[in-house]
């Protein structure tokens, strides 16, 4: 379990776009009103109308599906809480765009060098005992910040105190195994653009459930191979033999690179 | 290849140099502007073409590779051995094109060594990654001997044949079994994003055996594209049998996909109007039943342009499948619209001309197919018709 987390609850925020600009200025990127996740926005306040909001960001899940895919650890999950990207190491395979269920990490696909671009979780703060950018400037508390069970008891307190006001589950408790973004949602998760029927468990296990596998049917493969090989070559040599033996055989054209005599 | 061969055939010869230069041109643009100048990728739709043709289709040219090397070191079954060159070539050569999509594809190739010492083993693109990078030297140790035999060396290759060739069919064999299988694996993690229909959990077990079935009617094409161009094949009789073994390997495929399909209940999404139930049936039925009913038929499987053409179905029922997997199953279970840019489609065909044009070069300077008196085809065979 990660240290910290953030905490959003839809019911609290008024959709002005605080955090938005926080977290721009935070990464430095030109301040712009996002309409989408993209490569310079990390962090999308989508207007639901009837002054419903949601905040879209990465979830900096627990058990990471993106940093489970990429080939070479570009991404990494912090016992902090962060899961970030190093540009050191990322070959731009894409794959971790494919495989977040949450679809979450942004592509720069103009660039001759891109980037893998998403929400840090501020990880040069939260490092520093700060909370997260867009957690420190929210006007109403919609979005706070800070050790993760305390922001998950936070979040099932206020479930119990306003049953109506909340869809009944904490999203981020146990979705993929739980994620260092907590959020109460004032209507069901298809209803504010998140994906639905995410299962519990860890993505993760998916692939590891084949590959952890791998050895045990490998080894007796490459012996079963071996057999045969050594099984059938002695087989023609016997038969081959016995050709000779029986004198009247047609002279049969082997061709040129034969491995055996 | 016959038009490397053959200098009369001067329109073919500007096609191909038209197609490297625009081959060269988007090339070109891909590094001074990014995918985004060249491609209709975007953050939805990570992978197209390049990933879902190019990638998938020189892996099921290399099928053939694993499948004939096993039948003749392995299993020993010396009647296949005429074409084992000129079938490791093309699985050489379509690694190759893998190798070269990819660079075009990868965000930042020049870190494509990275999976090397930076290692993720809970990553299926990571096994992938190894397995291109080990199995193209195992191909290109296989090829080399044919090198080495146009330069004289006579004893190396003796040497070779008798030490180096076992280990490195084994190794091949392995290898292919992890690959093959290890590209189905990496959907396997994104259960919510793809259409039911080809979405499983077992997707890298369908994977290899129906690499198998695709394995033995690439050796069919092989035999009959190579009679074509160079009058080399293999006996008709073998072809038979490779044609039973197809539509047995193929039987077995189906049984274990429907069966899948019936334990997921989404069977139900195949009796629908939809694109996913057309792009199934046209998959699954046309390019797999049908092939596999008349690989089922005695007299069928006895008229040689027959077979090859089910076999030749087969090949692209495997890529179909495997297209449909990473393209248009993930457009459904996503619902992102993606139609590939002219400038995909150049190097899609450019690398394709390329690994063609690399085995003109190699069928004319190499001794591919070995030595020995070509075969006459007799007047009757049919084949012969597609000689003229
Ligand atoms: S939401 Fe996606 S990008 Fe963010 S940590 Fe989870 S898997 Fe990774
Ligand atoms: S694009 Fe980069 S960060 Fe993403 S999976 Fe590939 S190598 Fe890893
Ligand atoms: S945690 Fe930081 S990077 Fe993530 S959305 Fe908030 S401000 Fe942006």
């Amino acid at each position: 379990m990660s240290v910290f987390a953030v905490l959003y609850d839809q019911s609290k925020c008024i959709g002005c776009g605080a955090c938005e600009q926080a977290c721009q200025a935070e990464h430095g990127q030109r301040p712009h009103k996002p309409t989408r996740l993209d490569a310079n926005s990390f962090n999308w306040v989508q207007d639901l109308g009837k002054g419903t909001y949601m905040r879209h960001f990465c979830m900096n899940c627990e058990d990471p599906t993106c940093a489970s895919v990429c080939p070479v650890g570009a991404l990494q999950k912090h016992a902090l809480g962060p899961v970030t990207w190093d540009h050191t190491r990322c070959i731009g395979c894409r794959y971790c765009m494919m495989a977040c269920p949450f679809e979450i990490p942004k592509y720069e696909w103009h660039s001759v060098n891109p980037r893998i671009r998403k929400c840090d979780m501020c990880i040069h703060r939260v490092s520093k005992g700060l909370p997260t950018a867009c957690a420190s400037v929210c006007p109403t508390g919609a979005t706070t910040f800070g050790r993760r069970e305390d922001m998950l008891a936070e979040a099932h307190r206020r479930l119990k105190e306003h049953p109506h006001r909340y869809y009944p589950e904490v999203f981020g408790e146990k979705e993929v195994g739980g994620t260092s973004v907590l959020m109460l949602l004032t209507r069901t998760p298809i209803q504010d653009h998140l994906p639905a029927n995410l299962p519990k468990h860890d993505m993760p296990m998916l692939t590891w459930n084949v590959l952890g596998k791998l050895p045990e049917i490998i080894v007796p493969w490459a012996t079963f191979l071996g057999g045969m090989m050594w099984l059938t070559a002695r087989k023609n040599k016997v038969a081959e033999v016995e050709h000779h033996t029986t004198e009247d055989h047609t002279t049969e054209h082997h061709t040129t690179e034969d491995d055996h005599e | 290849m016959s038009s490397l061969k053959v200098p009369r055939l001067t329109f073919w010869r500007a096609v191909y140099v038209v197609i490297l230069a625009l081959f060269a041109l988007v090339f070109i643009r891909r590094f001074t502007g990014g995918l985004g100048a060249v491609s209709n990728l975007k953050d939805l739709m990570p992978w197209g073409l390049w990933i879902g043709f190019d990638v998938m289709s020189g892996v099921a040219l290399a099928a053939g590779g694993f499948t004939i090397t096993a039948i003749v070191y392995i299993f020993h079954l010396e009647k296949f051995r005429p074409i084992v060159r000129s079938t490791v070539l093309t699985a050489f050569l379509g690694y190759l094109m893998v190798v070269m999509a990819l660079l075009v594809d990868l965000g930042r190739p020049w870190n494509v060594w990275h999976p090397l010492i930076m290692w993720n083993d809970h990553s299926a693109m990571f096994e992938l990654a190894w397995c291109v990078m080990l199995y193209t030297t195992v191909l290109f140790l296989e090829f080399l001997p044919l090198v080495l035999e146009r330069l004289g060396k006579k004893h190396t290759v003796h040497w070779w044949h008798r030490y180096l060739t076992p280990v490195l069919c084994i190794l091949g064999v392995l290898l292919s079994t992890m690959h093959q299988s290890s590209l189905g694996t990496l959907y396997v993690i994104v259960p919510e994003k793809l259409h039911p229909l080809w979405y499983s959990p077992i997707l890298p077990y369908l994977f290899f055996i129906s690499a198998i079935a695709l394995g033995l009617a690439m050796v069919n094409v092989e035999s009959f594209l190579s009679f074509r161009a160079f009058g080399k094949r293999l006996e008709p009789e073998i072809l038979v049998d490779l044609g039973k073994a197809t539509a047995f390997v193929l039987l077995f495929y189906l049984v274990i996909r429907f069966e899948d399909l019936v334990v997921r209940h989404s069977l139900k999404y195949a009796f629908r109007f939809d694109l996913g139930a057309l792009f199934f049936w046209v998959e699954v039925g046309l390019l797999m039943i049908v092939p596999m009913i008349i690989l089922m038929s005695e007299r069928l499987r006895h008229k040689p342009l027959v077979l090859a053409g089910a076999q030749f179905m087969v090949v692209l029922g495997m890529v179909f499948d495997r297209m449909n997997v990473s393209t248009t199953a993930f457009q459904l279970g996503t619902g992102v619209s993606y139609h590939p840019l002219w400038s995909e489609f150049v190097i899609s065909i450019g690398v394709i001309a390329i690994g063609m044009g690399l085995f003109g070069l190699a069928v004319r300077y190499l001794p591919v197919f070995p030595e020995g008196p070509i075969e006459h085809p007799k007047p009757a065979d049919p084949y012969v018709e597609l000689l003229k």
